[in-house]
């Protein structure tokens, strides 16, 4: 009868349908809103997947955060017990109790007898009063499958089911009802088969062991007269509560910055025309020893420089271990831990899930209100449970920089059977803005790194592999060289150069040599051309004394000779032409000569 | 009709009665036959012997967190000690003797 009412009444106000936070993470998110408000939800989930938690955290919650006064009906657990247990979580349950949340121990004890047939219409009318008194608001009923279990009955609990339910309407309070369910799928017991029919929004939450890792989901089966995003759900039971993963659709609407941020590498920024975007997801991957840890530790150190808040995560590997093997590096990053701009944390990968590894990054990065955030290694979560699962971490880790304009670097382990293949294990590489990959390069009997972009979204890059070189007065990149198809790298590079510059300088030194020796023949040949102006003057000068009188005289002489050689004395004359002769030749070897220097 | 309240109670454990508190909801066939059955049960195993308490709990709805009231209808032997409670109507009538330890005046 009431049934039919309360449909009625939801076709006249499905578009005006009121939602309740639960102020659960995420799952107001998935839901849109919510809880419906007024309407009676219910919890499924099998023995420890979180169903108290979740109601407990819906009741402090609203509480505390939303003024809506709460009564937990606890079937199952003493209230004393409930407390004490959601102490960790730093909920203040105590200062809570008995003003804006109250218990309700409905436990009924093993020695109660139970002598023919009951029902909860005097408990509903107790709880109806005290809500009323106290201006409740939500109410929780954990779980109702003890209640079921004492009836012992399928028609005695289809009553009570019912009439919890009309109740419920009728109070106008909004219910949470859990309930245990055996193995995966919720409903294979006959008796909360009609439960799901009844109850306007159905969750149910679900625990599951891969590589003995425990993985929390939860998903919305059902919400009446609501869109909700029916995916499971990732979630995390951690140090204030419970989490749920944000897996509704919603675009990042943080603005894309134009400013560039230092890689903290000189040529490496050159690299990339100024480094990288403010807000960008920066991917470094490369096998065991490439030196990903130092570009991660050198970006890191760049930004506490500026006075930008850092978180550095690292993972299997303690804050003081990664301080100081940076510090061998140069790369000092201990006093900027000191003054609390950088912010360390470490965790054992294996020891939780990737969720709450996401969680406490999270919780950190808010709590300490990173700029920029190092994962040392993000490809370490691939540990932390099932590869897909660890996957989506990833990316939501790199949603979650986003659209906190965080600047995040991840370093990416690759190994096994392609470790040059390119490809990451987390793949996370589509999502990355900027991915640097360093690789060792082995040849002639030593290992260099190498690096390159291999992809850097919306900027202009360098296409060229350089090499890494790490030294104590920091890091530097150096142009390899390339020769016959084989990249150059560390020795092989430096003989390279050393080669080149010694022919470099066998050159000069041939040019010096050459031009030493032509200066030397100038010079000479410029004295040479002096010495034989010199006798060409001599010469011209006897050339003229021999023309005119000279030349007469002479002829005489030749005269008087012929006239003395028929005479006996001929003899004493026959001396002269052969001296003559003499002096001739010589004139005409010294004509000659400057002629052959001329030349 | 029926004495109720600590002063009631003390004087019945006096005189070592019983000394029962009937939880109930005014308008239920529940509660109605509860009420009969524990009134019968008294007459037959404990005639003079006996004190019941009847509470409605639509009357006074704050007992039921006050007294921890789930099921109606409870009962509640207050005495003699160890207090023991019963839920439901009561129709089985050798459990009620049992938890209430009469069950030797029975078969």
């Amino acid at each position: 009868m009431k049934r039919a009412t309360s449909s009625a009444a939801e076709n006249q106000d499905v578009a005006a349908l009121h939602k309740t936070p639960t102020g659960v993470e995420g799952f107001d998110a998935i839901t849109g809103g919510g809880l419906p408000r007024n309407r009676t939800s219910l919890i499924f989930g099998g023995p420890g997947s979180g169903k108290t938690v979740f109601a407990l955290q819906t009741m402090v919650n609203g509480a505390r955060q939303f003024g809506e006064p709460g009564i937990f009906v606890a079937f199952e657990e003493n209230s004393r017990h409930i407390v004490a247990n959601a102490a960790s979580f730093g909920w203040n349950l105590p200062q809570l109790e008995k003003k804006q949340l109250f218990f309700f121990d409905a436990k009924v004890r093993p020695d109660v007898i139970k002598a023919g047939e009951f029902d909860l219409s005097g408990m509903l009318a107790g709880i109806k009063a005290e809500a009323d008194a106290r201006g409740v608001k939500r109410i929780v009923f954990d779980s109702i499958d003890v209640l079921l279990t004492l009836l012992d009955d399928p028609y005695a609990e289809r009553r009570e089911i019912y009439r919890l339910n009309d109740w419920l309407s009728e109070s106008g309070l909004t219910g949470i009802i859990t309930a245990k369910s055996q193995g995966d799928y919720p409903f294979v017991a006959a008796r909360y088969g009609f439960m799901q029919f009844m109850a306007d929004c159905v969750v149910v939450l679900k625990l599951q062991v891969v590589d003995q890792i425990a993985l929390r989901y939860l998903q919305v089966m059902k919400y009446r007269g609501s869109s909700f995003a029916e995916n499971e759900a990732p979630l995390v039971i951690g140090a204030s509560g419970m989490e749920v993963a944000d897996i509704s659709a919603k675009t990042i609407a943080v603005e894309a910055s134009p400013e560039r941020v230092s890689s903290g590498v000189g040529p490496l920024d050159a690299m990339l025309g100024g480094g990288y975007y403010r807000g960008s997801s920066v991917l470094i991957t490369g096998s065991a020893g490439t030196g990903k840890s130092i570009l991660a530790g050198l970006f890191a150190e760049a930004a506490c420089r500026r006075k930008e808040r850092t978180f550095y995560v690292s993972f299997d590997e303690n804050p003081s271990e990664v301080v100081r093997d940076l510090s061998s590096v140069g790369i000092r990053l201990g006093p900027h831990l000191k003054s609390g701009v950088l912010r360390m944390h470490s965790a054992r990968a294996e020891t939780f899930s990737a969720e709450v590894h996401l969680m406490n990054i999270k919780r950190i990065v808010r709590e300490h209100q990173s700029r920029c955030m190092v994962v040392d290694p993000v490809s370490a979560i691939v540990k932390a449970g099932a590869a897909l699962t660890a996957g989506r971490v990833a990316e939501r880790l790199i949603c979650l920089a986003k659209s906190e304009g965080i600047t995040l670097l991840s370093t990416s382990l690759l190994q096994g059977a392609q470790p040059l293949s390119e490809e990451t294990p987390v793949r996370i590489s589509t999502i990355a803005d900027t991915w640097i990959h360093l690789t060792n390069i082995s040849q002639a009997g030593e290992r260099n790194r190498a690096l390159s972009i291999v992809k850097s979204r919306g900027m202009r890059h360098s296409n060229q592999v350089r090499e890494l070189i790490l030294s104590d007065e920091g890091i530097a990149l150096a142009d390899v060289y390339t020769a016959a198809g084989d990249v150059l790298m560390g020795t092989a590079r430096w003989q390279k150069e050393a080669a080149e510059k010694t022919e470099q300088k066998r050159i000069l030194a041939e040019v010096e040599h050459k031009r030493r020796e032509v200066a030397l023949a100038r010079a000479e040949l410029t004295v040479r051309i002096e010495a034989l102006e010199q006798e060409l003057k001599q010469k011209e000068a006897e050339a003229e004394r021999l023309t005119g009188a000279d030349a007469r005289h002479k002829l005489d002489l030749v005269h008087r000779r012929e006239g003395l050689e028929q005479s006996p004395s001929a003899k004493i004359f026959k001396k002269r032409p052969e001296n003559s002769h003499a002096a001739g030749k010589k004139m005409t070897r010294g004509r000659r000569l400057p002629k052959g220097g001329g030349q | 009709m029926i004495p109720s309240g600590d002063e009631g109670a003390r004087r019945a454990e006096e005189k070592g009665s019983f000394v029962f508190r009937l939880y109930v909801v005014n308008e239920g066939p529940g509660s109605a036959r509860a009420i009969a059955n524990l009134s019968a049960l008294c007459k037959k195993h404990l005639p003079d012997n006996h004190q019941i308490e009847i509470v409605d709990l639509l009357q006074d709805p704050r007992r039921v967190l006050s007294d921890k009231i789930v099921a109606t209808p409870t009962l509640i032997k207050v005495s003699p000690a160890p207090v023991q409670k019963i839920i439901g109507d009561l129709s089985e009538e050798a459990k009620v003797l049992f938890a209430l330890g009469l069950q030797q005046g029975t078969k």
